[in-house]
């Protein structure tokens, strides 16, 4: 595996100079949801009783400062050289980087769904939700997809919502379904 | 003896037709999902959690059972047919299995899979019928104290000891504390980290995150990285065995069975550790060496008898205790908590019949996963031919079912989808997914045990060590958290004698 790596880093990848500058973001990260947490406490109303003698800003202030420490331990570990791998798996290929295009329209189709699933009902945006990721993985078979799409959220509105009672609305179609 | 009279009545309840064909379902889906690539047991379980809304807990949980171990199960047909484990405890397997198939033996390796792993997963469920009450005298007599030490040990274990960064892991683990805490504080009732929007007050609910990390992570991550020639498969036909692997393979099963449980049963035993130890084992017993990286049998024997005690093993702790020691065990007990049942040494008391007919299901799934595998194998081996846009378009649709159908709000497919990105991150970046699961599992009950174990002691310090058994457990913490240190300042002294 640390082969791959190295492969990689020799054939002019932009990370060979100084590991994978990218980490700091992650770093980034967990510093400010440390301070977001923080600041979250300090704004609840401290109550301590002899019922709760730690009440319940305790453990977020904790948190957040575990979380500003691990921020600057990974910081450090970062400028050493530190670095993981990313995970592999039998679909992924990572000598390629990674495909901005197809992870933005996978979440654009997933968008879509979160927010037309109340007004059009599940039958509709599951079926666009599925289309669309089958369009954004590179499938082309337009009409085929749209067949699979509409009948897997059709068998899953009946499977689910009528027959074992689970909450999928029906949106546009209450009444017709 | 009472046990087995508990047991009986457990079968008792589980065999009516109704349930038998609910255990037939599970190990069906459990085992059509699992071997789908790229789903592994937890990312299975938390798929399938919606299929269980709507029924009654014990036909929840029969089902479950099924899908439980058909998830464990599928994941070997992927490793065998395609080379490619879609986890850790798999990789031994694909190792070995995939070099038989290779070499036109793809039958046998599939048959000792399966037949291993019934018979490891028969011992293992007898095994969990005699340990788990046992560990629930224990359990019973555990003060705040020593869970919150237990909970602490857990969220050590399992950061410090997988993965290959402990700051990494750590990092993962608060991540998921945080998710944790937001919603209504259990003790004094104030909102934390809701930011006034109301459907947050009741928190993140656990399936929601575990289906975002899991599937919506994983189905971002392949998008990123998608392999663009189809992968291929060797054709099989109906699993058997000779005369002459059945010779090779009972032992290994055995074997596989006694180092999978106790490590199943162990906070970050997991069940990569046995399979490990079962590979290494029958390299060094084996009396055909030489076929050892070129598919011999015993390497699939053993390490997948071994994959499924674990999976027994890992209810041990999780029914008795409470205590999740895998990400598929973290997510059946948040199946548990839907339904407001709370796991841990009071449920073999209160839930008597749910436990015991759980318990007999799993037998019962045991037995119809080796009915259903052995004539089915050409089946599921097509399974593994689907087209990838269409596998990963099926896992966001039901992904996105499942979460929206916890509590029908459109807020919670926004917050799994920011999950699925935190969990496409953390795949770009090698931290490890199970701490923020146990994490975000955990961390409430183990903020409230250390609260009420604070409580008794009046706000003194020293309340949170409650007796020997919390001393015990803080002793290994330390010893789990220096190991790196004495490691290195043990084994330099070793090298530095020998040189």
């Amino acid at each position: 595996m640390s082969l791959d790596v190295n492969e990689r880093n020799d054939s002019g990848s932009r990370q060979s100079e100084g590991g994978d500058r990218a980490q700091y973001g992650v770093c980034a990260f967990l510093a400010l949801l440390g301070v977001l947490v923080i600041v979250d406490a300090t704004g609840i109303a401290h109550s301590t009783s002899s019922t709760d003698p730690i009440g319940p800003r305790t453990v977020p202030m904790l948190l957040g400062v575990l979380l500003l420490v691990i921020a600057l331990v990974y910081v450090v570990d970062v400028a050493r050289g530190g670095r993981a791998e990313p995970e592999s798996g039998e679909d992924v290929d990572l000598t390629n980087a990674i495909d901005w295009r197809t992870v933005l329209l996978l979440i654009g189709a997933f968008v879509v769904n979160a927010v037309l699933i109340e007004p059009l009902g599940w039958v509709i945006s599951g079926a666009l939700l599925f289309w669309g990721t089958a369009f954004a993985l590179g499938n082309r078979h337009y009409v085929r997809n749209l067949a699979i799409a509409v009948s897997l959220s059709l068998i899953t509105f009946y499977a689910f919502a009528i027959g074992l009672g689970v909450n999928l609305p029906a949106g546009v179609l209450q009444g017709i379904l | 003896m009472d046990n087995l009279n508990h047991l009986l009545e457990g079968f008792a309840h589980v065999a009516t037709p109704m349930n038998l064909l609910l255990a037939l379902i599970g190990v069906t889906i459990g085992t059509a999902v699992g071997v789908l690539p790229g789903i592994g047991p937890a990312m299975t379980v938390a798929l399938l959690l919606p299929v269980t809304y709507g029924m009654e807990p014990t036909q929840a949980f029969i089902m479950f059972a099924g899908i439980f171990y058909g998830g464990m199960y599928g994941g070997s047909t992927t490793s065998i047919l395609l080379n490619t484990p879609g986890e850790s405890s798999s990789v031994v397997t694909a190792i070995e299995g995939n070099k038989m198939a290779k070499t036109g033996r793809a039958a046998q390796a599939l048959a000792t899979a399966a037949i291993g792993s019934f018979v490891a997963g028969t011992i293992g469920t007898l095994l969990l019928v005699f340990v788990a009450p046992l560990v629930v005298e224990f359990a019973v007599s555990l003060g705040a104290p020593d869970y919150f030490a237990l909970m602490l040990l857990s969220f050590v274990a399992v950061t410090a000891v997988l993965g290959s960064s402990r700051i990494r892991g750590f990092a993962s683990l608060l991540v998921g504390l945080v998710i944790g805490i937001v919603g209504i504080d259990s003790v004094s009732g104030q909102q934390r980290l809701t930011f006034g929007v109301p459907q947050l007050a009741d928190g993140i609910d656990v399936v929601v995150v575990a289906v975002g990390i899991f599937a919506v992570g994983e189905a971002l991550w392949v998008a990123a990285h998608l392999r663009r020639k189809p992968a291929g498969v060797i054709p099989v036909g109906v699993p058997w065995m000779g005369r002459e692997d059945w010779k090779r393979s009972w032992k290994p099963w055995l074997r596989g069975a006694a180092f999978g449980f106790p490590f199943g049963a162990m906070p970050a035993g997991g069940a990569e550790i046995p399979t490990f130890l079962s590979y290494a084992t029958e390299k060094k017993l084996t009396k055909h060496p030489e076929q050892f990286g070129k598919g011999a049998i015993e390497g699939v024997a053993g390490p997948e008898a071994a994959n499924n005690a674990s999976a027994a093993g890992t209810l041990v702790p999780m029914l008795a205790i409470g205590l999740p020691t895998n990400a598929t065990a973290a997510v059946m007990l948040a199946a548990f908590q839907s339904y407001g049942i709370q796991p841990g040494p009071l449920l073999f008391e209160r839930e008597s019949g749910l436990v015991w007919a759980l318990i007999a299901s799993l037998f019962i799934g045991n037995l119809l996963l080796l009915l259903l595998n052995l004539p089915l194998a050409p089946a599921w081996a097509r399974l593994l031919r689907i087209p990838r846009p269409y596998l990963y378009a099926g896992i966001v649709f039901f992904a996105s079912m499942g979460a929206y159908a916890v509590n029908a709000q459109p807020l919670d497919l926004f917050l799994l989808l920011t999950l699925g990105l935190i969990g496409f991150a953390m795949r770009r970046f090698g931290l490890p997914v199970l701490p923020l699961i146990i994490g975000v599992i955990l961390g409430p009950r183990a903020e409230l045990q250390g609260r009420r174990s604070l409580q008794l002691s009046g706000g003194e310090l020293s309340g949170l060590l409650g007796g020997p058994v919390s001393y015990v457990i803080y002793t290994v913490i330390v010893l789990v958290l220096a190991w790196p240190l004495v490691r290195r300042y043990i084994a330099r002294p070793l090298v530095e004698r020998r040189a």
